[in-house]
């Protein structure tokens, strides 16, 4: 969580201060290094829910359990960011804060993908079964996550396609470029250290009826 | 117009820029102060019957010594 805030710092000290303002979209392109990075984390928190959600559905591993389901709200949290952020962004230079362009909406399914997930969990009495029929909608979910990312590409609607490419050359200036990718390694570390508190927590309740659980208990009641 | 005036002015764009800022902020705090607050319910919660467990115990009547 401290590389996370300390990458947060530089990354929006280099975003909002040291990169010039675009020749187009003046300073309101400064959205982009939240909004970017939030939609990345998006699909990417998506991805390891999904893949954990196999892993436990497979192998019936209860830790896998718990890092698809503790991973929801934080994706659900950044997809959320995404949107409101992309609105915000949309409303000065698009002129409308909401439009049913294909990157747009296929995001707005994927927060409700999170939400569906997130209540199916909790809807069920017993914590595993509802991670298993979680577990199952997370996976059929994923099927979103490509039609996300290549939504720019498949119709050609609004959204503008990516400039920022991992293997060949981004269209995009270094002042620029670094404040983002900068923003982005902190929202990875920010979901690590966020997924494993949230683990941990869940780890004490689920095991409740342990020794070591007890003992952080009594150690922590001394506080 | 001094420099962090400028700043805050955003070119005009504060209206949309800020915001969205205090949005990512809002949530990511939220985010983090969630599992926190569960992890000290859980704690209590553990501690309260563990507390109601061991009074149990003590009031408990020893139980009958075997016959010889």
């Amino acid at each position: 969580m401290g590389l996370a805030i300390v990458l947060g710092i530089v990354g929006l000290y280099g975003g909002l201060v040291l990169a010039p303002a675009d020749y187009q979209q003046g300073d309101a392109y400064r959205i982009i290094f939240i909004h970017v990075p939030s939609a990345w984390m998006s699909m990417f928190i998506y991805a390891v829910m999904g893949v954990s959600a196999f892993v436990a559905l497979v192998w019936r591993i209860k830790l896998a359990e718990v890092v698809a389901m503790e991973s929801a709200p934080v994706g659900a949290a950044f997809t959320f960011i995404t949107l409101v952020t992309g609105s915000l962004w949309g409303k000065p230079m698009w002129g409308t804060w909401w439009t049913w362009d294909a990157r747009l909406t296929s995001e707005l399914v994927l927060l409700f993908l999170y939400l569906g997930v997130l209540g199916l969990y909790h809807a069920f009495e017993d914590r595993r079964q509802g991670a298993r029929a979680a577990g199952f909608l997370a996976i059929i979910g994923v099927i979103n996550v490509p039609i996300v990312h290549f939504s720019v590409n498949w119709w050609n609607t609004l959204h503008q396609g990516s400039t920022v490419n991992i293997f060949g050359h981004s269209k995009m200036a270094w002042d620029m470029l670094w404040p983002l990718l900068t923003m982005t390694l902190a929202t990875k570390f920010y979901y690590a250290a966020s997924l494993f508190r949230r683990a941990q927590t869940d780890l004490l309740d689920l095991e409740s009826g342990k020794d070591w659980v007890r003992k952080i208990a009594e150690r922590e009641d001394e506080r | 117009m001094n420099a962090l005036q400028a700043f805050f002015a955003m070119g005009g764009y504060a209206f949309y820029v800020w915001p969205a800022y205090a949005v990512f902020f809002i949530v990511l705090i939220a985010d983090t102060v969630a599992p926190r607050l569960r992890r000290r319910r859980i704690l209590s919660e553990l501690r309260a019957r563990l507390a109601r467990q061991s009074a149990r115990e003590q009031h408990r009547p020893t139980p009958p010594t075997p016959s010889t």
